[in-house]
């Protein structure tokens, strides 16, 4: 109960700034309006009109909250314009992608782990991967595999996987090499094999780093999606809905798309840290 | 074959080299460990005892002379898995319970399950921890987790305990208790152990033999045979004039053998 005064406060804060700033961005345009109908507006009646512009410059935090319960609620959820299709065409996409960069970070870390040669080679092109903004990848893999005739999910998850393999994997080559002198020198007076060593201690030792990289990667991965979305003009997903917003000014739309899109991050990450919860408590490793 | 020594270094030498320049760790090094004998090595740090302790586990790679174990190179002795270790931290897993963690070496040696959960069963009563196999290694003291990393040294059949300052991190009355169940159980094992320290008591109450070692270069000052009768001996023997005399001796050696210079 301590925890819900400061939060709620900060919540509060946040919006009256929220209202501030709509009135503050929004009220040139009822100027301009006025001033082209010849009229007079008072201050109180521009307040008002700021908040229910139909293309407000900044939607006030109902109009949001509307667009959002309109978008869930206000339809069928397998209606074009309800955010629960859009959303989970994003989700989607992003369980694949998040998935297979989950799987490949896996498999990169195991194999720089094990060989000094993948460790020279795989590392700098995986750095020097991230270096590159996504935003000039992803329409390049969207085109290209388009010429290849595929489309719809895959290329999608492909952008998430680029961006979400790379915390897992700097995280579970840290985690990998974990276990001390100590504990290996441990195994080696066994005569313990590769094999054994990574079963029995690498791999169970990395898990507090692994699931602390798939928090970091499983909201990569969603912004992956999104950003993949962007580019091809594509009509579903919680990307297509934020582009036709911008496209015809429908900025409510925007925001609400925004919201849910955040929404479903911390929906993902909550989720992957209820399963670390439990894991790590099934380990053991929670007191 | 009965009395061929079960550790026997002959002009061990080895030499780490670094960017200050080679360091001499280990030097002429000349000992037998005859089957059964409880040794302790201890010195200052530095003096090179838990080098030669790695090199008998081939943990280390000697530079120079010979070392047999069990009448084998080091590093065939542990292939063979002819030692156990103990190291100065428990080091137990924390995602396994004790049970667990002392089935650890069972499982990579491929040890069967049943026979598992009997070994299991018979060294925790052995360390004296029934009842404790299903706790997690943060719900047990510092002790007991020690305790716990002794039973899985003695979870497989290795006629050798290795043990570098097992009790080191440990207060005074626990270490007490362990050494005295130490010795009750390496009588009642009949193993070899070698034992590290830097307790001069400790070396003596637990040892039928004591290296005193002394540092640059790491080499062996003078070796100790203990008068004290072998088996369980019981803690007040710690006050008895041959226990006084022999730790005198020890303090004497490491003097002499410039252990108190800086």
């Amino acid at each position: 109960m301590k925890m819900v005064a400061p939060v709620l406060t900060v919540l509060a804060a946040i919006i009256l700034l929220w209202y501030g700033a709509t009135v503050w961005l929004n009220s040139q345009w009822t100027y301009d309006q006025a001033a082209r109908a010849g009229q007079e507006v008072s201050f109180s009646e521009v307040v008002v009109d700021t908040m229910n512009q139909k293309r407000p410059v900044l939607p006030a935090p109902h109009q949001v909250a509307e667009g959002l319960w309109q978008g869930v609620f206000g339809q069928k959820f397998t209606s074009k314009r309800s955010l629960v299709f859009h959303g989970w065409i994003t989700l989607s996409a992003t369980l694949a992608g998040f998935a297979l960069g989950t799987g490949l970070g896996i498999l990169l870390a195991v194999g720089i782990t094990h060989s000094r040669a993948m460790d020279l080679s795989v590392m700098p092109w995986a750095i020097a991967s991230q270096t590159i903004p996504i935003l000039a990848i992803a329409p390049m893999v969207i085109v290209v595999l388009a010429s290849l005739g595929i489309t719809g999910l895959l290329p999608k998850a492909i952008i998430a996987a680029y961006l979400s393999f790379f915390p897992v994997l700097v995280g579970m080559v840290k985690g990998l090499r974990a276990p001390d002198h100590m504990q290996l020198d441990l195994l080696k007076t066994y005569n313990a094999s590769q094999g054994a060593t990574f079963w029995k201690l690498r791999l169970p030792s990395s898990m507090p780093y692994l699931f602390a990289s798939l928090k970091v990667g499983v909201a990569a991965s969603l912004v992956g999606t999104i950003v993949a979305e962007l580019p091809a003009g594509a009509t579903r997903g919680l990307g297509a809905r934020l582009l036709s917003g911008s496209y015809y000014g429908q900025t409510v739309q925007i925001w609400s798309a925004l919201f849910a899109a955040a929404a479903l991050a911390a929906i993902l990450v909550v989720v992957v840290g209820i399963i670390e919860q439990i894991t790590l408590k099934r380990m053991g490793m929670v007191r | 074959m009965t009395a061929a020594p079960v550790i026997k270094a002959r002009g061990l030498n080895l030499t780490f080299q670094t960017n200050d320049g080679p360091v001499h760790a280990l030097k002429d090094i000349d000992l037998d460990i005859e089957k059964g004998d409880f040794v302790s090595f201890i010195g200052p740090s530095g003096c090179g005892k838990t080098t030669f302790l790695r090199c008998i586990a081939a943990l280390e790679t000697p530079t120079g002379g010979e070392l047999s174990v069990n009448g084998m190179s080091a590093e065939e002795a542990r292939k063979a898995r002819s030692y156990g270790y103990v190291f100065q931290a428990a080091g137990l897993y924390p995602w396994r319970t004790i049970a667990g963690n002392v089935k650890l070496p069972l499982e990579i040696m491929g040890y069967t399950k049943d026979e598992q959960a009997k070994r299991v069963e018979k060294v925790l009563s052995l360390v004296d921890l029934e009842g404790f196999g299903k706790k997690f290694p943060w719900q047990l003291s510092g002790g007991m987790q020690q305790r716990a990393s002794i039973a899985r040294a003695l979870a497989f059949d290795a006629e050798i305990l290795l043990m570098d300052e097992p009790f080191g991190a440990l207060d005074e009355i626990v270490r007490d208790k362990l050494n005295e169940e130490l010795l009750k159980l390496w009588s009642a094992t009949n193993k070899t152990i070698g034992f590290v320290t830097h307790s001069i008591p400790e070396a003596v109450y637990l040892s039928t033999k004591i290296v005193v070692m002394s540092p640059r270069p790491g080499r062996i000052h003078e070796v100790i045979e203990s008068t004290l009768p072998r088996g369980p001996r019981p803690l007040d023997i710690r006050d008895s004039e041959e226990f006084l005399q022999i730790a005198h001796r020890v303090r004497e050696g490491l003097r002499a053998g410039h252990a108190y210079d800086e």
